[in-house]
């Protein structure tokens, strides 16, 4: 009975189909042409296509400098919750019931929490009056209060713990697949810790690692509450430039040029690495 | 299988430490009887609680926020159901693609849709209502919704509805009497992912809120960027309780390792 009509899949999927297309498509799109319009603070915003917007984003060291801060946290971000996440989904997936479960829970659970709440705690612990400030003050470790509010080391904080779940959600699908007797076969054949981990576990959960990284780094990348909250009017990203173009200078073609390159290079980032991915794919199971 | 060792044992509880750190001091600044930020070491108090409700601001944004969920996850979810149907039941021409256009809101920067959806509903002349905020969450929490509907209908054994079949029963009669009952878990956990997923969202919200429609994640965006203080801990507090009650729900219907790690 399956595929004996065309008529009806189409026409389950047609309501989904007609949203997506008005309410998604026609957006995109007008933004798009948006993006290409001129801006005067005087007159407001005229349909007259030009390259201007992009040109005036690609050419100003100010705009080099956002995109610059925003692509370089995401790669630091990326790697830290590498060098966290997959040891965690690693110890976790070793461990038994009901910790197991317990622990998933604690881990993942956080990412159903609004970034907001999750932002606001670590507002609390790295401010000037924050606790970790006091609590070192207190045990005498250092004598002045000190803060990573507005700091980038206070923002990758941040959005490491914003984070991480998705990359231990990622290794921990890959390590699934994972026989655990081959680890225990290269234990008993005599290779040591290091080299069964290396030569044998790491290279299994390696695809969880990639695409981990991947979905990482697309978020941080694009992230507005936490780098808006902890780096402030200083520290300043894509989105929440994008932001500041739209509701406080109301440059809107000028944010929308903002956010298109930031969809391109997102894209331009994704398709690559996907690209390097299949390269390594062929290495890893040859 | 090995044991973990102590170093493994250590690194994993740094990491747990590390992860609900922040959520402890939300929660414990919340309970302080100072007028200021700080732990309560004079002991507990529930004043930074009863304060919420002199804030009416908040407490407007907590129910626009919980009707938004409502009202889209019901039409994401009610949308998906044929959706998956489609998806899952038969093998058509753009199959791929139909699936990758339902998921590419996943794919899409939210700052980017947030642009999108204002630039869009200001020229539509929806611009501030709760009809285009409610539009505007029915497409970012429809891959979601779709995701956990799809799995439990690719994952439901044909014997009973093709018994049915056999016996008289009509397509509708076969869909609402055997296959709706079946795959009811898949739409509870979807319907709940959505409604969580609409009642966190923030950076897409915060360019099509108008005063009118705050969402609570954006009213307390706004409040952080101006001051932090004992109110918006405890109102935080209270999100997280309730955000906790909606994952035991969650855990219930569908299995939360399920919902977040994919499977089944």
């Amino acid at each position: 009975m399956a595929s004996a009509s065309l008529a009806r899949p189409f026409a389950l999927s047609a309501p989904g189909l007609i949203l997506f297309i008005t309410l998604l498509g026609t957006p995109l799109i007008l933004t798009l042409m948006l993006s290409f319009y001129k801006f005067d603070f005087t007159t407001g915003i005229h349909p007259a296509f030009s390259f201007g917007n992009y040109l005036e984003v690609l050419s100003d060291s100010y705009f080099h400098e956002i995109f610059g801060r925003t692509f370089g946290v995401a790669l630091l971000v990326t790697v830290i919750c590498v060098l966290l996440g997959a040891p965690e989904a690693y110890i976790l997936s070793r461990m038994r019931n009901p910790w197991k479960s317990w622990f998933l829970i604690a881990i993942l659970g956080p990412l159903l929490i609004s970034v907001i709440v999750r932002t606001l705690g670590w507002a609390l612990l790295i401010g000037g009056r924050g606790m970790i400030s006091e609590a070192l003050q207190a045990l005498h470790l250092i004598d002045a209060p000190f803060s990573l509010m507005f700091t980038t080391t206070g923002m990758v904080i941040a959005l490491v713990h914003v984070l991480v779940p998705f990359m231990v959600i990622s290794v921990w699908a890959s390590l699934q697949k994972v026989d655990p007797q081959v680890e225990d076969a290269a234990l008993t054949l005599g290779a040591d810790k290091m080299t069964a981990l290396r030569r044998v576990v790491i290279p299994q959960i390696m695809p969880g690692i990639l695409s981990g990284s991947l979905i990482v780094f697309a978020l941080t990348a694009s992230a507005f509450a936490t780098p808006a909250i902890i780096g402030g009017r200083r520290l300043k990203v894509v989105a929440t430039t994008a932001y500041d173009e739209y509701l406080n200078t109301l440059n809107w073609p000028l944010g929308a040029a903002i956010a298109f390159l930031l969809l391109i290079a997102n894209v331009i980032v994704i398709m690559s690495y996907n690209r390097f991915i299949e390269r390594r794919y062929a290495k890893v199971f040859e | 299988m090995r044991k973990n060792g102590p170093i493994e044992l250590v690194f994993h509880t740094l990491f747990i430490i590390f992860l609900l750190a922040p959520l402890a001091a939300v929660v414990a600044v919340s309970f302080t009887d100072k007028g200021y930020l700080s732990l309560p070491t004079d002991g507990l108090s529930v004043r930074w609680f009863m304060a919420i409700a002199q804030y009416p601001g908040f407490i407007d944004a907590f129910w626009m926020s919980i009707y938004l969920g409502l009202a889209s996850a019901t039409v994401a979810v009610a949308v998906a159901i044929p959706a998956a149907m489609a998806i899952g039941r038969y093998r058509f021409p753009g199959r791929e693609s139909l699936t990758a256009v339902f998921m590419s809101p996943l794919m899409i920067p939210s700052v980017v849709l947030g642009v999108s959806f204002l630039r869009f509903f200001s020229e539509i002349g929806l611009s501030g209502t709760f009809v285009g905020i409610a539009l505007a969450h029915i497409v970012l929490i429809m891959p979601y919704a779709l995701r956990l509907v799809l799995a439990s209908v690719t994952g439901l054994p044909r014997d009973a509805e093709q018994a049915a079949e056999t016996l008289g029963a009509s397509r509708w009669t076969v869909f609402w009497r055997i296959t709706l009952p079946l795959i009811i878990p898949g739409i509870a956990g979807g319907w709940l992912l959505a409604f969580i997923t609409s009642f966190d969202e923030v950076t897409m919200s915060v360019f099509v809120a108008s005063p009118e429609t705050m969402t609570l994640p954006v009213r307390m965006y706004h409040h952080i960027a101006q001051t932090i203080d004992p109110l918006i801990a405890s109102i935080s507090t209270v999100l997280i309780v309730i955000t906790g009650v909606l994952m035991l729900l969650l855990d219930k219907f569908y299995g939360l390792d399920r919902v977040l790690v994919g499977k089944g």
